[in-house]
């Protein structure tokens, strides 16, 4: 087991660990706003370090056996994980901000100054 | 080598089953769609994952299409609920 594939098993069980905690977060937390603090950041993250791992796998496979179709899927990998962290983080607000303006609070919440503020 | 991926791939399929549940069971609305989300992103990383597996680059690029698709979609629903459609 050289390496490389350390890195690279280290990083698929980083990212499904994460991606594990996501989920049991979203099924167990009380609220709409914390479930959303679960989802969002764990399986984002988790969903990376996966992708991190597919990277990895093909710039080794690219630089021992030269052969470009592993550098186009590594590249390939790459955008799908920087679409992936920009469109979760812009849809997450965009579901809080609805969210409040639909009337959802958060659970003990006794004072609201965002609707105070009436932005 | 091949097996971690395979066995990434079905860990994340069965997370796609519990975040099902909450699908489902989901009190208010905004609780589905973050869990339609979540099963997007699953969706996404499970496909980056089988285009190593089956060897085709073709999956990755899929992934991408359905993501930035995804995101449409969830910014049009998050518009209905506010009320502002």
């Amino acid at each position: 087991m050289t390496a490389v594939e350390i890195l690279i098993y280290a990083c698929l069980a980083i990212g499904v660990v994460f991606n594990t905690l996501g989920v049991i977060g979203l099924l167990r937390f009380p609220d709409l706003y914390t479930r959303m603090h679960a989802t969002t950041k764990a399986t984002t993250f988790g969903s990376i370090f996966t992708s991190l791992a597919v990277i990895v796998y093909g710039f080794f496979m690219f630089f021992s056996q030269n052969d470009s179709q592993f550098l186009i899927l590594a590249i390939h990998a790459f955008l799908a994980a920087a679409c992936l962290a920009f469109t979760n983080a812009v849809s997450a607000h965009a579901i809080a901000r609805a969210a409040h303006r639909s009337g959802i609070m958060p659970m003990p919440a006794v004072i609201d100054r965002l609707a105070e503020a009436k932005l | 080598m091949i097996d971690a991926w395979i066995l990434s791939v079905l860990c994340l399929t069965v997370l796609m089953a519990f975040a099902a549940i909450r699908l489902v069971l989901g009190p208010t609305a905004p609780d589905r769609v973050i869990a339609l989300d979540t099963v997007n992103t699953l969706v996404i990383a499970s496909m980056i994952l089988l285009g190593v597996v089956f060897g085709q680059i073709i999956f990755v690029d899929v992934a991408i299409v359905y993501g930035l698709l995804s995101f449409v979609s969830t910014l049009y629903i998050a518009k209905y609920i506010g009320g502002e459609l």
